[in-house]
Order: structure tokens, then sequence, then C-alpha cells
């Protein structure tokens, strides 16, 4: 589904060169969990935005759903991110001028649906997440939770092949963290595949995979899952660089 | 996409109400002031017969010659010092020389006409003594009856033809042709009512350019006019004139005019040589005593000639669309500050698959909308604007001063066009936006 070979991100300047990605190397198959972990500055969002086509990185290769992104105009690359990606934000980013129902049309109109088309995938994607009774609800009239629901049903309406989540639970208290992190479980089991970017060891845990980030670069894989309660808690501190 | 993009614009003004009414009024006053000119410009501009001004052609001839006027340099009111009319003598030579296959000399006057009903009192209407080709050359219309015949010019026939405003007042506009009208004393059969022609600026009579109460509501035979010494209403002597009627015919006073129509450029070329020809034979019989000077103006060089718009209006007009270039220039910074305060929804937007031309096209829509609504502002300014001037110039002015179809198509089109024009930069630095770093930030 998504493979970085070799990756390296550069921003430069005219003094300053700051690597944020070095010889990044992932895989993540089809109907995967991942959670990418690491500390603040470490290259975690840069990763998923280079993921999600929103930038452009500065050597290696990227192949997404056996499309190789090198090269593509930004028509191509805002058609396949449409296609094939959903966002979910830690602050959600809905569109305050729009209410839930509009919030949610957004990708399908770039994508030039007709209206009853989209109005099916809307009213499917709101039973799924559980919104149907707050359609002409504004942003500023829903909880955080409810709001992150809103987030995560735009990104799953246009059905894409990868979601990508940039600590989704981090603006919610743990009672909303919780619905919202079942929900993603619930997505999971369902057959997406999510890469989500998280601080939190504990929503990591939950994923199927981990990947994580240090200075640009991937400095340990889990191959198998550990569950809150089940593994360690020093294990998990020693994955996230933590001292006990 | 137009269709939603144009509901978001809708969206985004009911947001950010005190900006947008800001941009609104900006662009809403630029417009007022630029077409409130641009109107009266347009106006006094406008061709006013349309197909036919580059046919027809009136002649000049210089019969004052090198004389030096003093304090009255306005008699010729020309910049090349050419009489604007003809005396009766060059009128009458040019008709009798026909030289272009339509022609009409004519001038001014007024009548006293003398209605049927006896309960009605006389009155005075303005007229024009002309030729039959004058109708069919200026595709003047008729609702009833047809203009009298060349050989009626010949016969001096006691005939007429009257405006429909005319015919209502005299005859409750039932068809009045066959109907007799006394005017100055004398009955004249009523051979066709003039349909609704009003032609702006009336160009064959530039002293009653844009007053539409001064237009001639009869029309009868020049001959006929000269032959019972009916006096023109403008005369112009350079020497005083010896007394009658006859002395006056004979005089260098200037009170008539001609038009031809002149269908070909060949024949344009012919008529200019029979004019050279003419003030030649003039000189040469010791008429002139100077140089022959001759000119053959089309209906616009004609108006332009005699700076029908002056030039006081024409750089009215640029400063009023300098103007409404400042007041653009404000209301591209306000967009330019609003789009860039949206820069995060314009980021969400193309994480979910919005590509450049599809964020660009979203804020010039915007920047379009904008406009619609700055000219609907700026059409009550400009109706505020023109009111003033009607004030200012009196009644006369009405056919300059008021607002037709074309007028609010041109003013909704110019705050369209300029406001996208002005909102292309902040749109183009919107669609810009690096999606990634405004997502890492918020």
């Amino acid at each position: 589904m998504l493979t970085m070979k070799n990756l390296s991100k550069v921003y430069r300047t005219d003094v300053l060169e700051t690597h944020a990605l070095r010889e990044f190397t992932v895989e993540v198959r089809e109907g995967e969990f991942v959670a990418v972990t690491g500390p603040s500055g470490s290259g975690k969002t840069t990763f998923l935005t280079i993921a999600g086509l929103l930038e452009e990185f500065t050597s290696g290769e990227y192949w997404l759903d056996g499309v190789d992104t090198r090269g593509l105009n930004d028509r191509q690359r805002s058609r396949l991110r449409n296609e094939k990606i959903g966002f979910v934000f830690q602050s959600f980013n809905l569109i305050p001028d729009l209410n839930v129902y509009d919030n949610i049309d957004v990708p399908l109109r770039y994508r030039g649906l007709r209206g009853a088309e989209r109005r099916r995938l809307i009213q499917e994607v709101l039973q799924r997440v559980g919104l149907s009774s707050r359609v002409r609800h504004y942003p500023s009239e829903m909880s955080g939770g409810q709001q992150q629901r809103a987030a995560i049903a735009r990104a799953l309406v246009g059905r894409p092949r990868l979601l990508l989540a940039d600590e989704p639970t981090g603006n919610l208290d743990t009672q909303m963290a919780r619905g919202v992190m079942e929900l993603l479980e619930e997505l999971h089991r369902g057959g997406a595949t999510i890469v989500m970017v998280t601080h939190d060891p504990e929503l990591a845990a939950r994923a199927q995979r981990q990947v994580h980030i240090m200075d640009g670069r991937i400095v340990e894989l889990e191959a198998e899952p550990v569950l809150v309660g089940q593994g360690s808690v020093e294990g998990l501190r020693r994955a996230f660089g933590r001292s006990a | 996409m137009f269709g939603y993009y144009f509901r978001l614009s809708l969206r985004s003004f009911r947001r950010n109400i005190i900006l947008t009414g800001l941009m609104v009024l900006a662009i809403g006053v630029g417009i007022g002031a630029s077409m409130t000119t641009l109107t009266i410009y347009r106006a006094m501009a406008a061709d006013p017969i349309p197909g036919k001004s580059a046919r027809l052609f009136t002649p000049q001839i210089d019969n004052y010659g090198p004389v030096n006027l003093g304090s009255d340099t306005k008699a010729f009111q020309t910049a090349d010092r050419l009489p604007v009319s003809l005396t009766y003598i060059d009128a009458v030579a040019f008709m009798r020389a026909h030289a272009a296959p339509r022609q009409a000399a004519m001038y001014a006057t007024n009548v006293a006409v003398t209605p049927a009903d006896t309960k009605q009192l006389p009155f005075r209407a303005p007229a024009r003594a002309t030729y039959a080709d004058f109708f069919a050359m200026f595709d003047v219309p008729f609702e009833y009856g047809a203009p009298w015949s060349a050989q009626d010019d010949a016969a001096r026939a006691p005939l007429v033809v009257i405006t429909r405003q005319l015919n209502d007042r005299l005859f409750g506009g039932a068809n009045s042709v066959g109907r007799t009208v006394t005017m100055n004393g004398d009955p004249y059969r009523v051979v066709g009512v003039m349909d609704s022609w009003n032609p702006e600026p009336r160009f064959y009579d530039l002293n009653n350019a844009f007053d539409a109460g001064g237009a001639d509501e009869v029309y009868l035979p020049f001959t006929l006019a000269i032959a019972r010494q009916i006096q023109s209403n403008g005369l112009s002597c350079l020497k005083s004139v010896g007394s009658g009627w006859q002395a006056l015919l004979a005089s260098e006073c200037i009170w008539t005019s001609v038009w031809v129509e002149l269908p070909t450029a060949a024949s344009v070329r012919a008529y200019r040589s029979f004019l050279t020809n003419y003030g030649n034979a003039q000189r040469d019989s010791g008429r002139f005593h100077w140089p022959t000077h001759v000119a053959l103006r089309n209906v616009r060089q004609w108006l332009a000639y005699r700076q029908v718009v002056s030039q006081d209006v024409s750089t009215l007009v640029l400063v009023s669309f300098a103007f409404l270039a400042v007041c653009l220039l404000n209301a591209l910074g306000l967009m330019l500050a609003k789009f860039m305060a949206r820069l995060g929804q314009v980021s969400v937007r193309r994480a979910l698959g919005a590509n450049q031309r599809a964020i660009l096209a979203q804020c010039v829509v915007e920047s379009g909308t904008l406009g619609l609504t700055g000219a609907a502002v700026g059409l009550g300014f400009t109706l505020l604007g023109l009111g003033l001037a009607r004030g200012l110039f009196g009644d006369s002015s009405a056919v300059l001063t008021s607002l037709n179809g074309g007028d609010v198509a041109i003013a909704i089109a110019v705050s369209v066009c300029t406001t996208m024009l002005a909102g292309l930069y902040p749109s183009w630095r919107a669609s810009r936006v690096q999606p990634a770093w405004q997502l890492k930030t918020q």
C-alpha cells in the first residue's frame, strides 16, 4: 500500500540545512494499522505529510498503492490524494463556515461526483460514525469528540485506501479519546489501512505495528502488537526512549 | 463547481460581514464615480445613426476667408476656422449640382401652428425646412403616410410631415394624412406622420444636440420655406446685410447646412473633388480672394470636429477611472488580508483533494461575487451621481443623465471584471500555499 525507500527530506534556507527524514525506508501493507511514534521534531509529521502527498521529498522513492509518486504534477498528486488518502488531524480542521454535512461533502466535490451519489455516501458514513442526528450542526455547536468523528467521516467518505491520522486524540479528553480510538480500531477491523502518528504510548500499543522515528530515521520496528495491559510497561518506555 | 464556489463565497461574506462590507463599499464608490462619468460620456459619444454614420457627410466651405474676428473668434467654433454652416448660395449650388445620390439642404426655423380645433390656442413649433431625401437618408420611420417627393420639392408644394407628438396634439393620434394644418396662416397638407425618432446626439442640429425639447415637430419643403420667406432660427454674418429677403439670400451669412449620402469610397472622393472644384470656381469668379478651403466630414468626424464630447468630460472619465483603480487597490488589500487569514482552510481543502487550480477558481469566483455585489452598490451610487448631474445641468440634460440597459450591463461587467482582476493576486497567493506547513503549524 505504502512503500518508502531511502527517502530523505531536507529543508534548506540560505544558512541552514535541516534533514527532516534521512534514508527513510518503510512499508505499510494493505489492512495494517501502524502507529508512528517518536519525540517532537523527530520527523513524524513530515513523514505523514509526504505520505499524504502534501509535501514533496528531496530524494528516494515513494510508491502509493502501486503508483510511483515521483514527478507527479499538482493535479495528479491532488487527484491521488483525493481518491486514495483520508486525513484525520489533531485539531480536527473542520471548516467552520460549513455544517457537518457540507464538511463531509468537500472531498466528494473535488472528486466531481454527482449530487445523488454524494448524498448516498455521506448518509452511509454518517451512520457509520454515529453522527446522523448532527448533520446540520456547525463545528462550533459540537463537542471535541463529535468534531473528530465528523473529521473521520470526512476522511472516510471517499472510501480511501489509506487513512492518515495525525495525533487524532491529541485534543480530546480521555473518554472522547477512547471513543475515537475505538472507532479507528473498528475501521481497521473492517479492512482499513491506517497510519497514525501519536505521542501516546498507550494508543501506539493498540496499533498492529509500531514505527519509531528518531532524528528522521526509523530506529525500531516492533513486528508484534503490544496490547495495553498485556505488554510490559518497562518495554514500552524503552521503545519510546524514556527513562523509567 | 461554479455554483459550489458561488455558495461558498456567500458563506464567506456572511462570516466576515464587516470586511466584506468595506470591500463592497470601496468597489461601489469607485464604480459609481466611473459609471456616472462614463454614462454621460457614452451618451455624448454615441453613434446617432449606427450603420449609416460612415456614409453620411456634411460639406463645409470657407466663405469668410482670413478675416480678423477680434474677440468674436467663437463665431467659427472650430479649430480650422471653417464656418460650420453654409450660405444659401452654396447650399443651393450644392443641391443643383446633385453630386451625391442623396442630398438634403436644411435649416432650422419655427412656425406658428393654428389648430383646427378652435378651443386650442395657436402655438409655436420647432420646424425644419429640408428636402425629400432627408427622410430616406436619415432612415426616418413613419407611422402614417410617407415623405413628400423630389417633384414636390421642385414644385414648392405646400406639404408637411409632422411628428407623432404633434399629430397627437392636433389630431388626437389619428391618421392625419391628407388633412390640413395651418402654419404661419397658410394651409399645408399632411403627407406623413413620423414615428418615434430622436437620434442622439442630433448630429444635423448640434445647437440642440441633446435637448429633447428642441426637437423639430414640423418638416416642410426647403424650396417652399424659401418661397414663403420663412426665416432661419440662426444667422451668422460677418458684414451687415442689406434689407429684404433677397438680400439675405444673396449674402455671405451662414444659416443652412447640407447633408449628403455617399455610399462608396469612390463617391466620397468624387464629392471632395467636386467641392474643391466648386471652391476654385468661386475664387476664379472673384467671390473668394483666398485659397480654396473645403472639408467633407462624416457623422463621427463631424461630432468629433464639433467637440460634442468636450475635453473636460474625457478628462473627467479618466480621473474617475483612476479613482476606481485606487478603490480597487484598497479592495485588493482587503481581499489579500481576507484570503491570507483563511490559509488554514485552504490547506485543509488541499489535503482533501483540491488542486491549486481549484483553490484559484474558488477565490476568483469569490472576487467576482464581490464585484457583482459592488456593482449593485455602484449602480446605486451611479443613479445618485446622475441625479446630481441632472440637478446641476437641468432637465435638458435628461438624455445624458439617464441610465439604460447598456450602461447597467457595462457597470456590472466593469465591476465584476476589475474586481476579479484585483482579486487575481490574492487568489494566486492563496492557491500557492504550502498545505503541509499550514497544517503543521495549526
